[in-house]
C-alpha cells in the first residue's frame, strides 16, 4: 500500500513546491492568512519536510491546510525557491482523496464550495452566476446589488450584456454542446469523482454525528456556509 | 549584479500587437458586466484592433481550483479546451480578462514545460471529452497589458486628463495589482512583482500621481475559499482594511485595479467597513472610488459613465468624476435603455452614495 508521502510525491505541485526549506519565515512574514490568523506556512513546510507519516496524516485531518488564501505571495519571496502554497494545494487534494477532510471544521466546508462554485460550473459554465447571488448569502454586495437584481434584465440590456441570450457577450447562455463538453471534461479528469467523494464523506460524517443531511442548500449546507450564530465553524 | 536597466529589461514582456482571442472573466461578467465590452470597444474603436469574443468559451475554473475543489487535471483540460477554441478560430494571441485566469493559464503552460506528462494527459482528456486538439498560444497576456502597451495611443484621443480641476494638481492614484498577475511568475508581468508598472504606467502617462503606501503590494484578501464561504470572510475584509488604513494618510483620489476580484473587494469592503464602523476613507463621507484600467480610460475618453456600468459600483464614483471635470447627467444614473426610471438603490447609512 502506498504511503501518504508516496502519493504526495506524485503531485507536481509538491515536487515543485518543496525544494529545501531552511526555516527563515519569509513566507509567514508576507502571508495575508498569517496576518489575520495564527496560520503559519513556515511551520507547515517544516513539518512536511520532516517526512513523518503520522504527522502528515494529522496535518491532513486539521483545519491548518484550509487557512491559506492561495494568493501565492510566498512564491515570489521565498529565497530558496519553495512555494508553500503549491504544497498546500497538494495537501488539500490528498486530504480529500484520502477522506481526511471531514475531520476538520474547515475541511468539511468543502461541501459548501462544491454545492455553490462546483454546481454553478456544471449548471451555467461560470464559477459564479448572478441568479445565485443573493444578499442573504453575500450581504456585502450592498443595496446596489439588490437594485441590480431587481432590475437585472433592463440594466443588462442597457449595458449591452447578453444575459439569458444565445449570442456572444457577458452573461450569455452557454450552449448545450459546450456545457456537455465541459461536463465530460469534469467526468474524464476526476472532478466528478471528487465531487461524489465530497458528498459521500460529508454524508457519512453527518450520519455519525447525528446531523440531518439532504441535498442542495439544506440546513447542513447553511451551517457550513454561514457558520453558527457566533460566526465560527459548523459545530 | 545586474544594473538597473538590465533588471528592468528582465521584467518587460512581449505583448502582441493585434488579433486577440478574448477570454472572459466570471467575476467581471457578473459584478462589472459592462467592463469587458468597454475594453473591446476601446480596442476596436480607438485602436482599430481585431479581437474575437467567442460564445463557446467557459469559465477557466480558476476560482474552483484555488478553493481546493477540483483536481489540477480538470483545470488543465479546461484550459486546453479554451486553447483549442482559439486554435479553431484561427488566433494565436490569447488575452484574458481575469487575473486569476491569467495566473491559471500561465501556471498551466509552465507546468506543461516542466512536467510534459501533464500536457500529454490534458491533451488526452480533451480529445476523449471533446474530440479537440490545440496549439499553444504564441502570446499570452492580460487585458491590462494591452491597455498599458497602447496607453499613449489611447491618450491621443482623451477628452480629459488625470488633473484635479479643483486644485490644479495631478489626481492621486492608488494602483492595486492582483496577486496572480506577477507574484507567481514575476517575469510574466510588466515590471515584475516588486515594482509592477502595468497600472502605474497608466497613471504616469495620463497625468496622474502615483500613491506609494506601505501596504501597496499586500493582497486585497480574496483568499478564494476565505471569501466564498460567508463564515470565512473575516480574512477578506481584514486584509482589505489593512490596505485602506495604510493608504488613507496619502489621501488618494481613486483606486485602480487590474484584477476583477480586487476591484470588487476594494469597492464592497469600503461599504461594509462604513456600515460596521462608520468609517469612510474618501472625502466628505464618500469612499475612495474604485475603477478598472479600462473604466479609467473610458472616462478620460469621454464615454458616459452610466453606459460603462459605473452605477453598479457600491462606492459612488461621482467624487472622481467631479475632480477630473467630467460632464455627466446624474438623472441618467439609474435609468434603462430608453431613459425609463428604475428607481434607485437604498442608501447606505454611513457612506454617501450620491
Amino acid at each position: 500500500m502506498e504511503t501518504l508521502y508516496q502519493k504526495l510525491e506524485q503531485d507536481p505541485r509538491y515536487t515543485e513546491g518543496l525544494k529545501a526549506c531552511f526555516n527563515c519565515g519569509t513566507c509567514t512574514a508576507v502571508c495575508p492568512a498569517a496576518a489575520v490568523s495564527d496560520y503559519d506556512p513556515r511551520m507547515i513546510i517544516d513539518l512536511v519536510q520532516q517526512k513523518d507519516e503520522a504527522a502528515l496524516e494529522q496535518l491532513l485531518r486539521s483545519d491548518t491546510i484550509w487557512m491559506c488564501g492561495e494568493c501565492l505571495s510566498c512564491k515570489t519571496r521565498c529565497p530558496r525557491g519553495n512555494t508553500p502554497c503549491y504544497i498546500i494545494q497538494a495537501l488539500r487534494a490528498l486530504s480529500i482523496e484520502g477522506g481526511f477532510f471531514t475531520d476538520s471544521g474547515q475541511g468539511r466546508k468543502q461541501l459548501a464550495l462544491k454545492r455553490t462554485i462546483g454546481e454553478h460550473l456544471l449548471e451555467y459554465g461560470y464559477c459564479i452566476y448572478i441568479d445565485e447571488i443573493s444578499l442573504d448569502m453575500y450581504p456585502e454586495q450592498g443595496p446596489v446589488w439588490q437594485w441590480f437584481l431587481d432590475h437585472r434584465s433592463a440594466i443588462l440590456e442597457r449595458l449591452g450584456a447578453s444575459y439569458k441570450m444565445d449570442r456572444a457577450g457577458a452573461l450569455r447562455n452557454i450552449d448545450e454542446v459546450t456545457m456537455n463538453e465541459l461536463r465530460q471534461i469534469f467526468e474524464e479528469s476526476g472532478a466528478m469523482k471528487r465531487f461524489e467523494k465530497i458528498e459521500a464523506a460529508s454524508e457519512e460524517y453527518a450520519r455519525k454525528t447525528g446531523s440531518r443531511f439532504g441535498e442542495g442548500k439544506d440546513e447542513y449546507f447553511n451551517r457550513l456556509y454561514h457558520g453558527n450564530e457566533a460566526g465560527k465553524n459548523d459545530e | 549584479m545586474m544594473n538597473k536597466n538590465e533588471n528592468w529589461e528582465r521584467y518587460q514582456k512581449e505583448i502582441a500587437d493585434d488579433h486577440y482571442y478574448f477570454a472572459r472573466s466570471c467575476i467581471r461578467q457578473n459584478f462589472f458586466p459592462a467592463a469587458e465590452d468597454l475594453f473591446m470597444k476601446i480596442l476596436r474603436d480607438v485602436l482599430h484592433k481585431d479581437i474575437f469574443d467567442d460564445p463557446k468559451q467557459t469559465s477557466c475554473t480558476g476560482i474552483a481550483y484555488h478553493s481546493g475543489l477540483i483536481p489540477m487535471e480538470t483545470t488543465m483540460s479546461v484550459v486546453a479546451r479554451q486553447f483549442a477554441l482559439m486554435t479553431e478560430a484561427g488566433y494565436r494571441n490569447f488575452v484574458c480578462s481575469c487575473v486569476t485566469s491569467f495566473g491559471i493559464y500561465t501556471e498551466v503552460l509552465e507546468t506543461w514545460k516542466h512536467f510534459p506528462d501533464t500536457e500529454k494527459k490534458a491533451r488526452d482528456i480533451l480529445y476523449r471529452s471533446c474530440g479537440k486538439r490545440f496549439e499553444i498560444p504564441e502570446n499570452l497576456v492580460h487585458t491590462s497589458d494591452i491597455i498599458y502597451k497602447f496607453r499613449l495611443d489611447i491618450e491621443k484621443q482623451f477628452r480629459y486628463y488625470l488633473k484635479n480641476q479643483i486644485d490644479g494638481k495631478p489626481i492621486r492614484v492608488v494602483d492595486h495589482i492582483g496577486c496572480h498577475y506577477a507574484k507567481i511568475f514575476p517575469e510574466k508581468g510588466v515590471g515584475g512583482a516588486e515594482y509592477p508598472y502595468v497600472l502605474a504606467g497608466l497613471t504616469d502617462a495620463w497625468g496622474g500621481e502615483q500613491v506609494d503606501y506601505p501596504e501597496r503590494r499586500h493582497c486585497c484578501g480574496f483568499g478564494f475559499r476565505q471569501y466564498l464561504l460567508k463564515s470565512n470572510r473575516g480574512y477578506s475584509i481584514t486584509n482589505s482594511k489593512r490596505k485602506f488604513d495604510s493608504m488613507e494618510p496619502y489621501r488618494p483620489d481613486v483606486i485602480i485595479a487590474n484584477c476583477p476580484g480586487c476591484t470588487y473587494f476594494l469597492d464592497r469592503w469600503q461599504y461594509v467597513i462604513a456600515e460596521m464602523e462608520s468609517k469612510t476613507y474618501g472625502e466628505n463621507g464618500y469612499g475612495i472610488p474604485v475603477l478598472t484600467y479600462e473604466e479609467l480610460a473610458g472616462l478620460l475618453l469621454g464615454y458616459d459613465p452610466w453606459d460603462m456600468g459605473l452605477q453598479l459600483h457600491q462606492v459612488a464614483v461621482e467624487p472622481i468624476l467631479e475632480k477630473i471635470g467630467i460632464t455627466f447627467d446624474p438623472d441618467q444614473k439609474y435609468t434603462g435603455t430608453n431613459g425609463e426610471s428604475m428607481g434607485s438603490p437604498a442608501s447606505p447609512l454611513h457612506i454617501k452614495s450620491v
